[in-house]
């Protein structure tokens, strides 16, 4: 088998600007001194003009967004999670989520994957903050295919957009010819019976091994990849737990709030149902290699399978 | 537009922000009154703006980075004729598009929600610098108080201004020299203003009676003069301007007149515009 092709979503990001930059003339990308780490440097190097750096104030940076978005642009604002969601938190909810202007958050390096940068720059709590936000809609994409679609899928949509993605690079799972992305719709990648497992973001990857993993040992898991966990696909959602009556959820972000608490959330009142969390599991992160952390916290495929299996 | 007149119309302004927070039985009276001729001179005389046509791409632009004082906004623009100025008693009522802070997504003309403080310059901000991406010829004008500069936003804001040179941002400091918990030197002080505006690249003019029409007058056309940097108003005005016992008054930052105080309030008013209409 050959080596399966592996790319950051930031990279993915950053490149999808860019091929998008010419065809969209409102699109503007901001930043806030990190262009080189968010890859919106490949679009300031493609369109210098519409790059506008906001030095090292994110506050500052996403209010600005929604003036120039209030002003007819397309803006694009880029920062880690940890400053987008995080620090920023109350200029996106009252500056671009309470006028519901058409700002796209583009927020890199979330997760423990941020590796050794370590627990300060580990935002594990962004997808909960932001899908509190009426009218936001939350992205986060699981490979380099899904997340260039889900840029340009963001600028086609009317709104504001939290896009989630990552600094480690993941493996490449869906095939560019024949993906197609639509906010809100979630993907079944695998079909199964006895478990559902439901997974965002670089945990899709992870959770089709330990599918693998678990089938070897007898066990038939569902796999369903979630991009956008606002609004949740919750038809699909209810549907893969009336008919395996078991639901895992998988996510590289807190246990608390994020998709496993959306999805706790509409089967609590939909169709209850017996669930497994798998996330960070209400700690922060640490320092450390991407990989040696993704497996410390049990977010790798070997712990994925082993937690289900010993949960059924 | 004469100076009397523009005084007749702040007049009016300031009867609209009394009888609105009194209707409202709160909001924030104080600062509404002591930028109520700043509001007039802006809607009446400074910007390039028309209420039949709100969204015009070409219009200048303000937000209120000060929003909590959107009684005086909203008086000036129902006198401009944005909406009717009966719908000022529905301010903070449930249902009415008068929110106690100001949204665009209710009223047709407001360019930005604001109301937390800091962000409104910050939009502002990213306003010109699409005019500048734009080639458009557009000014953009935003109001902040003097209590509100202590946020640090406002500098981040203003810091990415001057660097970008901005010269089609004019930002008014409503210098009333009082916050909710008393004068803003005792508070935290963000004196000196225009040095630190000057600091981050901006042409400052000091206004020392931001009250007077004639001097925004003056203010507002030296702005124009001005190429290659921004531009900061530091307007010296009076707290509660116009209503007797609100004046300089701290405590009337945020508190609503009650039947009695409004009727006081309104006769102060009315003798205001009979001295004017004796002019």
């Amino acid at each position: 088998m050959s080596e399966v092709k592996k790319i950051a979503t930031r990279e993915s990001y950053g490149n999808a600007l860019a091929e998008l930059g010419a065809q969209y003339k409102d699109l503007v990308v901001l930043d806030a001194d990190l262009a080189g780490a968010t890859k919106t440097g490949v679009f300031k190097k493609a369109f210098p003009d519409r790059h506008i750096d906001c030095g090292i104030a994110e506050g500052n940076m996403m209010t600005v967004a929604a003036g120039l978005a209030a002003a007819g642009k397309v803006p694009f604002a880029s920062t880690f999670a940890m400053f987008a969601a995080g620090r920023a938190f109350e200029q996106v909810r009252n500056s671009i989520g309470y006028p519901h202007l058409n700002v796209k958050i583009g927020a890199t390096h979330a997760g423990i994957s941020v590796g050794e940068d370590g627990a300060s720059h580990q935002c594990n709590e962004d997808i909960a903050l932001m899908r509190t936000i009426p009218g936001m809609t939350v992205i986060n994409p699981a490979d380099d295919v899904e997340a260039k679609a889900a840029v340009k899928a963001a600028i086609e949509h009317e709104g504001p957009v939290y896009l989630r993605f990552g600094r480690l690079a993941v493996p490449v799972i869906n095939d560019p010819a024949s993906y197609r992305f639509e906010i809100g719709k979630g993907i079944t990648m695998r079909e199964g019976k006895d478990v559902t497992i439901i997974a965002t973001g670089l945990e899709v990857s992870e959770s089709l091994e330990a599918a693998k993993l678990l089938e070897a040992d007898g066990i038939s898991a569902e796999v369903i990849n979630i991009h956008t966990i606002k609004p949740l696909d919750t038809e699909l959602v209810v549907a893969a737990a009336k008919k395996t009556g078991k639901v895992v959820t998988v996510e590289e972000h807190s246990i608390i709030g994020g998709l496993g608490g959306a999805v706790a959330e509409v089967l609590a009142e939909q169709a209850p149902t017996k669930m497994l969390r798998i996330g960070v599991n209400d700690t922060f992160g640490e320092s450390g290699p991407a990989k040696a952390l993704i497996e410390k916290y049990g977010l790798d495929a070997k712990s994925i399978y082993e937690k289900v299996k010993g949960w059924l | 537009m004469q100076t009397l007149e523009l005084q007749k119309i702040a007049n009016e302004v300031r009867k609209g922000i009394v009888t609105a927070v009194h209707s409202a039985k709160a909001g924030h009276p104080g600062g509404s009154l002591s930028a109520a001729d700043i509001f007039t001179y802006l809607y009446f005389e400074e910007m390039n703006i028309d209420p039949k046509n709100p969204k015009d791409p070409d219009r200048d632009r303000f937000v209120l980075s000060k929003g909590h004082t959107a009684p005086g906004y909203y008086s000036a623009m129902a006198q401009r004729g944005y909406f009717p100025v009966e719908d000022l008693v529905t301010l903070r009522h449930v249902g009415s598009h008068l929110q106690g802070h100001p949204c665009m997504q209710h009223i047709p003309g407001i360019d930005m929600s604001s109301g937390s403080l800091g962000q409104g310059i910050s939009a502002a901000v990213g306003m010109a610098i699409a005019g500048k991406l734009d080639n458009k010829s557009y000014r953009v004008y935003t109001l902040l108080g003097d209590g509100e500069i202590q946020e640090g936003q406002v500098w981040e804001a203003s810091m990415l201004a001057g660097h970008r040179k901005l010269d089609n941002l004019v930002v008014i400091v409503d210098n009333n020299g009082l916050q909710i918990d008393g004068r803003i030197e005792d508070v935290c002080s963000p004196y000196p203003i225009d040095k630190k505006f000057e600091a981050f690249n901006f042409h400052v003019i000091n206004v020392d009676d931001g009250n007077d029409m004639d001097k925004l007058r003056a203010a507002f056309a030296e702005a124009r003069t001005v190429t290659g940097r921004p531009v900061a108003i530091i307007a010296k005005t009076v707290k509660g301007k116009g209503v007797s016992f609100m004046e300089n008054q701290a405590s009337w930052h945020g508190a609503a007149p009650n039947d009695e105080q409004y009727a006081v309030a309104m006769a102060d008013l009315e003798k205001v515009g009979e001295a004017l209409c004796q002019k």
